[in-house]
């Protein structure tokens, strides 16, 4: 995926063409992990020991947003778990991390009856987003879309192609489906260019990376390396509401106990007061001048027309409406703690009867 | 695409049109086509004293933050208020209302070490830039 398509009109475009319509991301660099028990549950226990979600209580067709953490309860990756079966799951996890989870995931199974495999390379998987999207995968060739509700998934016949995994997940913070289609160079090709015709009356655009960033930072979804990593706690990216620290054992719970109540930073987000654009990695600072903390993720918003990022912050200075200070190319610049997700796709666009999460991330 | 003939050029994709002891500084076709909407353009205040090849702003697409070099030492004399409220006059018209300063020249002779419009292009195509 390039960092955008000038051609058809660059980033901006593309992000509107997502909120607006429909975009496709190739996000086959994505890596696709199979956990499957050999008997008596063995590849749900594997599961449920390395993710922090709870995976037994999806049904069959149905995802959840998860994470692997080390011991010490910060991240080695998010992703989306989904049940394929009784006692099979396929991981999606993020390409940056892909090598070291599939390592990560293989040691910690170790224990139990379950075979991993790594499908990454047999997959192409695209991404359709935005409010117009069903309507695409309608004229591609599922007609039952509106039966799929967020988070769930299904095997459909796409693009004359029969057997295709697509699950209404992504990472846009709009309704939005991702598919699974063979990786040969011929179906991947063909189901790209099927894809923009059937979107060419809704505007639909191929989206980059760069759209891809502007969109999740106004959903607030978290990007590894960013708001998550090895050196961050689950408490502190405030992604508690997909921790089940009642399900049982699974590996950072014990840290996780511990550190539940003795939070040094949290993830705030921040609108600029002050004109300047807030950009990853630059320091948080108070009036004083001493440095509280830094930025994770900055951009202007597309959506919004301002300049928005998010930031780990003491929790002192994490209340609403809190100024403080981002050092910007030598200058002291405002900006102020605002609520987040920063955009929220208006309410009646819900698919599926309303069982979907409009804020759920990826 | 051509060029303004009457204008010199950076290797950094800047021009600079000269009148007199006045110049005006800008930024290439190429540079915002490959910068993509601009989004926000830091600018020295009147009176800034610019050192040729020396930052003196920096321009920002969504995506990014690039700095703008002097082609030419000086004294900056005007600065495009417009760019404030309306960055994207760099995308729309870089030569025209998307001129960043105006600076009263302190050393004529550096505009003779910048490129015309001609080497510019080969200089564009010997970087693999189509026009």
């Amino acid at each position: 995926m390039p960092i955008e398509y000038p051609r058809t009109g660059g980033l901006v475009a593309e992000h509107k063409a997502v909120r607006g319509g429909v975009g496709i991301f190739d996000v086959s660099h994505m890596g696709d992990v199979r956990v499957r028990g050999r008997g008596l549950g063995a590849g749900l226990a594997a599961v449920e020991h390395i993710t922090m979600n709870n995976a037994a209580r999806l049904a069959a067709g149905q995802a959840q947003y998860s994470a692997m953490l080390y011991p010490e309860g910060t991240f080695v990756d998010d992703l989306i778990v989904h049940r394929l079966g009784e006692d099979d799951f396929l991981l999606v996890i993020n390409a940056g991390t892909r090598e070291k989870d599939v390592a990560w995931i293989q040691e910690n199974t170790k224990g139990f009856d379950c075979e991993v495999a790594d499908w990454s390379d047999a997959y192409t998987q695209l991404a359709i987003q935005g409010p117009r999207a069903a309507d695409v995968i309608r004229k591609l060739g599922y007609a039952a879309v509106a039966d799929l509700s967020t988070y769930w998934f299904a095997y459909a016949t796409i693009c004359g192609r029969s057997d295709i995994l697509i699950a209404r997940t992504g990472y846009t913070g709009e309704d939005g489906f991702e598919i699974y289609v063979p990786s040969d160079i011929e179906t991947s090709e063909d189901v790209w260019r099927r894809v923009l015709e059937a979107g060419r009356e809704f505007g639909i655009l191929p989206c980059g990376l760069g759209a891809r960033n502007t969109l999740r930072l106004e959903a607030r979804l978290p990007l590894y390396g960013h708001e998550i990593s090895q050196d961050i706690n689950v408490w502190e990216a405030g992604l508690g509401r997909f921790c089940k620290m009642e399900k049982g054992e699974f590996v950072g719970r014990a840290a996780l106990e511990r550190m539940k109540s003795a939070l040094t930073r949290t993830l705030a987000g921040l609108e600029m007061v002050d004109r300047g654009i807030a950009r990853d990695g630059y320091r948080c600072q108070d009036e004083a001048g001493n440095v509280i903390g830094h930025v994770t993720s900055g951009s202007p918003s597309p959506t919004l027309g301002k300049n928005i990022a998010l930031a780990y912050l003491p929790p002192e200075f994490a209340a609403l409406g809190t100024v403080v200070c981002v050092q910007i190319r030598g200058q002291k610049l405002k900006a102020r703690v605002v609520p987040t997700p920063f955009y929220r796709r208006p309410r009646g666009q819900e698919p599926g009867g309303g069982k979907g999460h409009s804020s759920a991330p990826r | 695409m051509t060029y303004p003939a009457a204008l010199r050029y950076t290797k950094d994709h800047e021009w600079i049109g000269v009148n007199g002891e006045l110049g005006t500084v800008g930024l290439t076709d190429h540079a915002q086509s490959q910068l993509g909407d601009v989004v926000f353009v830091e600018l020295p205040k009147s009176g800034a004293k610019l050192e040729a090849g020396k930052p003196l702003g920096t321009v920002e697409s969504v995506k990014a933050v690039f700095e703008i070099y002097a082609p030419a030492s000086g004294e900056v004399t005007e600065v495009n208020d417009d760019l404030a409220n309306a960055p994207e006059k760099i995308n729309q018209d870089p030569y025209g209302a998307g001129w960043l300063v105006k600076l009263r020249l302190s050393n004529r002779a550096e505009i003779t070490g910048l490129m015309d419009a001609e080497a510019y292009e080969s200089y564009l195509a010997g970087q693999g830039a189509s026009c």
